[in-house]
């Protein structure tokens, strides 16, 4: 595994250990171990198919699972999926899963845990997702779809955030505008973020995890990271 | 005219019976992905219940028949919640032993109540009203048709209403397109499926207590003969699409009628024949949502 010169981990929201995950009896997480910082924006990395999406499901109990997993030092891999995410985790799916045939409205007040959610943040940083509050969410576009995925995280108020490739099939410009709703977010809660866009992680991640073939090869400082071509190049594949 | 009218009615009244059995099958595949070969039994638990209750009242009154439709209805829900809380729970995807366990409680519970009420169908007494007829542009439709279909519109819009309105149903709605985010979001769907299951049951209930009426006897078959055409409903109608299984218990049952009466007797084949067309022609059913 790669080392970083600086170590930059202080104490961990979430901790991650031993992690193996298997769909329809194929392992997709293999010893997946790391730490991530209780505050800003740690990305998850690593080329197409070597596990990201599977390890933030995985950490949710949403596929089968071995290993230990800890939100704020209390263990939570032997919980269902529902408590997990009761202690104050926020997910935003790959590929958005808002519910298609429920409102804008509705999809909001689904994910609503608290007895006071966020509804004026997320007026604040989706106004276009007020003014649509009573269209069906399957059909807004897919920049629109996003921002219900992401105000479903945002609305309650969370420990940490699991984040999967939110700029996927994006515009430029929606891409910016997602960027900018999760720094904003990310002020206030801690984010593990799988992102393919180089751009969008340099803007908003300290820490950066990099994972191949299931496994964790490269943890630590983001920028020493993407500030390495040669590196950036040998681990993701890009530069 | 007025016998195209009277199969037309015929066929709304035994639609509407239809629909009370399909829609909780439907809602519960929906949600929870399982075929409940048992849900004929809730039927006739709740034609029995319903039947008991009258036989002491004395079933000529309208008082005793409510009381046996609340009955039937109660003693569905709370059968169907007791089946998915103590066998169904456990297997969630896990298709085959689904599909065993609730075959198997069927088979079993169909002996119990052989052993319990005997294998002769037990005729009911119902207030005279319903055994009259009320004549529509010249036809004389039996009362209790109009039962039938009032009873089915309520359940109907009554669970549209509790589907819209309310945190469970929108958790139910959610859950039937994508059960695993809702989980995601931290709502524990389990409870949702319990619910539906005891929705369905009641449903059930209440067509059992119907059904005895409308056969004018209950039997420990009555709710397996209802369910091959529930199924056949709910496979047209789209499996979880509570629109689709109204719809499609409405064309069925006119079908059925219609064949019946016009082509000698031919409605079940009729019916068989329809299902191959739709599963032929749009396989997810009318207005089921694709794979």
């Amino acid at each position: 595994m790669t080392e970083p010169s600086t170590p930059i981990v202080t104490e961990s929201i979430l901790t991650v250990s031993d992690l193996n995950a298997s769909i329809d009896g194929q392992q997709v997480v293999e010893s997946v171990s790391f730490e991530m910082l209780p505050v800003g924006v740690t990305a998850l990395l690593g080329r197409n198919g070597v596990g990201k999406t599977s390890t933030l499901r995985a950490i949710l109990g949403l596929i089968e699972r071995s290993g230990e997993v800890s939100i704020a030092g209390e263990r939570v891999d032997r919980e269902p999926t529902h408590r997990i995410v009761q202690r104050g985790v926020g997910y935003v799916p790959e590929d958005r899963e808002v519910f298609a045939s429920l409102t804008v409205a509705e999809n909001l007040r689904l994910a609503e845990r608290d007895a006071s959610p966020n509804r004026e943040l997320i007026a604040e940083l989706f106004p276009d997702l007020t003014d649509r509050a009573g269209q069906l969410a399957g059909t807004l576009s897919g920049g629109q779809q996003q921002m219900v995925s992401l105000a479903r995280a945002l609305v309650n108020d969370n420990r940490v955030l699991l984040v999967d490739e939110p700029t996927k099939g994006l515009a430029p410009l929606i891409v910016m505008d997602v960027a900018r709703a999760l720094e904003r977010a990310a002020q206030t809660v801690p984010v593990l973020l799988v992102e393919q866009n180089l751009q969008v992680v340099r803007m908003l991640a300290k820490k950066a995890i990099v994972l191949e073939g299931g496994r964790v090869v490269y943890d630590g400082s983001a920028e020493e990271l993407l500030g390495n071509e040669a590196l950036t190049k040998e681990l993701l594949g890009v530069a | 005219m007025s016998t195209i009218i009277l199969l037309l009615i015929t066929g709304l009244g035994l639609g509407a019976l239809y629909f009370l059995v399909a829609s909780g099958l439907s809602l519960i595949y929906g949600l929870m992905g399982v075929l409940n070969f048992a849900h004929g039994s809730f039927l006739t638990l709740g034609a029995f219940a319903g039947w008991e209750l009258a036989r002491r009242m004395g079933g000529e009154s309208w008082g005793t028949l409510i009381a046996s439709l609340l009955l039937g209805m109660i003693v569905g829900a709370l059968v169907a919640a007791a089946t998915e809380f103590l066998l169904i729970r456990r297997l969630y995807n896990r298709h085959i032993e689904q599909v065993l366990v609730t075959v198997g409680l069927a088979l079993a519970t169909v002996a119990l109540f052989d052993g319990i009420w005997g294998t002769d169908p037990i005729y009911v007494t119902a207030p005279p009203w319903l055994s009259q007829t009320t004549e529509i542009l010249g036809a004389r439709v039996p009362n209790d048709r109009f039962l039938l279909i009032g009873a089915a519109v309520i359940v109907l819009l009554g669970i549209v209403a509790f589907l819209r309105y309310t945190r469970f149903g929108l958790v139910i709605r959610a859950g039937v397109e994508n059960r695993s985010m809702v989980t995601a979001l931290g709502i524990d769907v389990r409870k949702a499926f319990t619910v539906v299951f005891a929705i369905g049951g009641a449903a059930a209930g209440l067509g059992g207590v119907l059904a005895s009426h409308y056969f004018g006897y209950v039997s420990p078959q009555l709710g397996g003969s209802l369910l091959i055409f529930a199924f056949i409903v709910t496979v047209i109608g789209g499996l979880g699409s509570l629109a689709g299984a109204a719809i499609a218990s409405v064309a069925v049952a006119i079908l059925q009628q219609f064949a019946n009466y016009f082509l000698g007797g031919t409605g079940d084949l009729m019916v068989v024949l329809l299902l191959a067309v739709v599963l032929l022609v749009r396989p997810t059913g009318i207005l089921g949502k694709k794979a």
